[in-house]
């Protein structure tokens, strides 16, 4: 395990984040990238039941969660004309987008489901509901997990220092992402793949970028067309506009997985929380307030991850009580690294287990 | 370096399962899948993590890293992040012992 000491030190800006000209090479050259990370010790045999895959519990999941998608989205079409139309539509459009960030995570990774085709299926229309490129983040997501939190290499740094609040609160209400994936894809359709995705996509990738992204401008020019012909923007609000004004569930879940944890750091346990959470936003969230351990083993589907808490939790910093509780330190901390760059959350380890390297099983 | 090489006993490698076996600066991975033992080069063609830490389930390989999947059987590559095939050898048991064979 590695901390970099002298780098969270130093003077930050947003351009050392990016992965062309960023900070990149120095954490390279200071061997933070594609290196071997610490992984709590677990006998082969309980990993590989950890590991065991199954499509029924993701079914059902996702029965459910298109199934209060529909009912409210008919209960937002019936308050249409009153004044219960704010809150109908931000229950729908909290559905819609909310839990599609933790669908979208858990398909890519493909485990969610047993069956393959499941896992694509889900992650296509999950993608275009939380509105990331599929291909794009699919891509990041891999060096997010390879170089989680390393300054230059990782794309999915949420709180970049220094810590700019109006971005971040842009970012929290989906201000930020949905309309920079829409502007990104419409170059994508246009066959424009920028370099910087050129650096962390293969050249194999990249037509599917482009088809992908053809496809949602197709979806896209559709609905424009249809909101043209009733003279309305209601389609939009149903499908589209959703992925902005239903942003904030997954950010108030998802924000606390990193942010204020220390950058380049080869320890998932020390720049990952563990929060816990209550059955209905451990629906909403597929378990992925278990971040530590799903960081350790990505290969672990969301439904095992409660048992895979009970199995690291002795070697991990105790878990947060509470999302709130996590919240609670992360506001001031964020509102301390506005002033101070240099600042980070230091989370106390356990005394020290035996350990195994890159390879993770015992 | 080529011809048949021992690689350990067959017995400590159960179904669906899969073990790392290093040969000088080499590493492989070994599998048994459906009673049968099969092997390939043992880092993943996406980023080189030791393959013998996955998930075997219906003859593919999980990577452990970034899910990347291969056919054990031929080695193919069955979608991103896994863009290149793996190189497979072949392998057999004799007795209690497994055999590959390397180029």
């Amino acid at each position: 395990m590695r901390i970099d000491e002298s780098s969270p030190r130093q003077t930050r800006s947003h351009r050392d984040y990016r992965l062309i000209g960023g900070a990149g090479e120095k954490a390279r050259d200071r061997g933070l990238v594609g290196a071997s990370w610490y992984k709590s010790a677990i006998p082969r045999a309980a990993m590989k039941e950890l590991m065991r895959r199954s499509d029924s519990e993701a079914i059902r999941d996702t029965l459910i969660w298109y199934a209060l998608i529909l009912a409210s989205g008919v209960l937002a079409f019936a308050s249409l004309g009153t004044a219960w139309a704010v809150p109908a539509f931000l229950l729908y459009g909290t559905l819609y987008a909310g839990p599609a960030d933790s669908r979208w995570h858990e398909t890519g990774h493909g485990t969610a489901f047993r069956t393959r085709w499941m896992n694509d299926l889900l992650y296509q229309v999950a993608s275009f509901q939380v509105m990331r490129r599929p291909t794009v983040w699919r891509w990041s997501h891999a060096r997010h997990h390879t170089d989680t939190l390393v300054t230059g290499r990782d794309l999915e740094v949420q709180a970049q220092l220094p810590i700019s609040p109006l971005r971040l609160v842009a970012d929290f209400f989906g201000l930020k992402l949905a309309p920079e994936e829409f502007l990104k894809a419409l170059a994508n359709a246009a066959g424009y793949v920028s370099a910087e995705e050129k650096s962390f996509i293969p050249p194999v990738e990249w037509p599917r970028v482009v088809s992908q992204a053809r496809a949602w401008v197709a979806i896209y020019a559709l609905l424009g067309a249809l909101c043209f012909y009733l003279g309305s923007w209601i389609p939009l609000l149903f499908v589209g506009l959703p992925s902005i004004y239903g942003a904030w569930l997954y950010n108030v879940f998802g924000l606390p997985q990193h942010a204020c944890l220390p950058e380049n750091v080869l320890d998932h346990r020390l720049n990952c929380r563990t929060v816990m959470m209550n059955p209905v936003s451990r629906f909403l969230y597929w378990n992925m307030n278990y971040h530590v351990e799903h960081h350790m083993f990505p290969m672990v589907a969301y439904h095992a991850l409660p048992r895979l808490y009970e199995a690291v939790k002795d070697d991990c910093p105790p878990a947060y009580a509470s999302n709130w509780a996590a919240w609670r330190e992360i506001i001031p901390a964020l509102l301390r690294q506005w002033r101070d760059p240099t600042y980070y959350v230091r989370r106390e380890l356990p005394a020290q287990r035996p350990a195994t390297g890159a390879g993770g099983v015992a | 370096m080529t011809g048949w090489i021992k690689v350990g006993p067959a017995s400590d490698l159960g179904d669906d399962d899969v073990r790392r076996f290093d040969l000088g600066e080499r590493t492989f991975a070994i599998y048994r899948a459906d009673g049968k033992v099969y092997a390939t080069d043992g880092l993943c063609t996406h980023e080189q993590i030791h393959l013998s830490d996955g998930l075997v389930m219906d003859h593919v390989i999980e990577c452990p890293m970034h899910n990347g999947r291969f056919d054990i059987r031929n080695g193919r590559a069955l979608g991103a992040p896994a863009c290149v095939d793996l190189k497979t050898y072949p392998a057999k048991v004799e007795g209690d012992a497994i055999f590959i064979q390397v180029d």
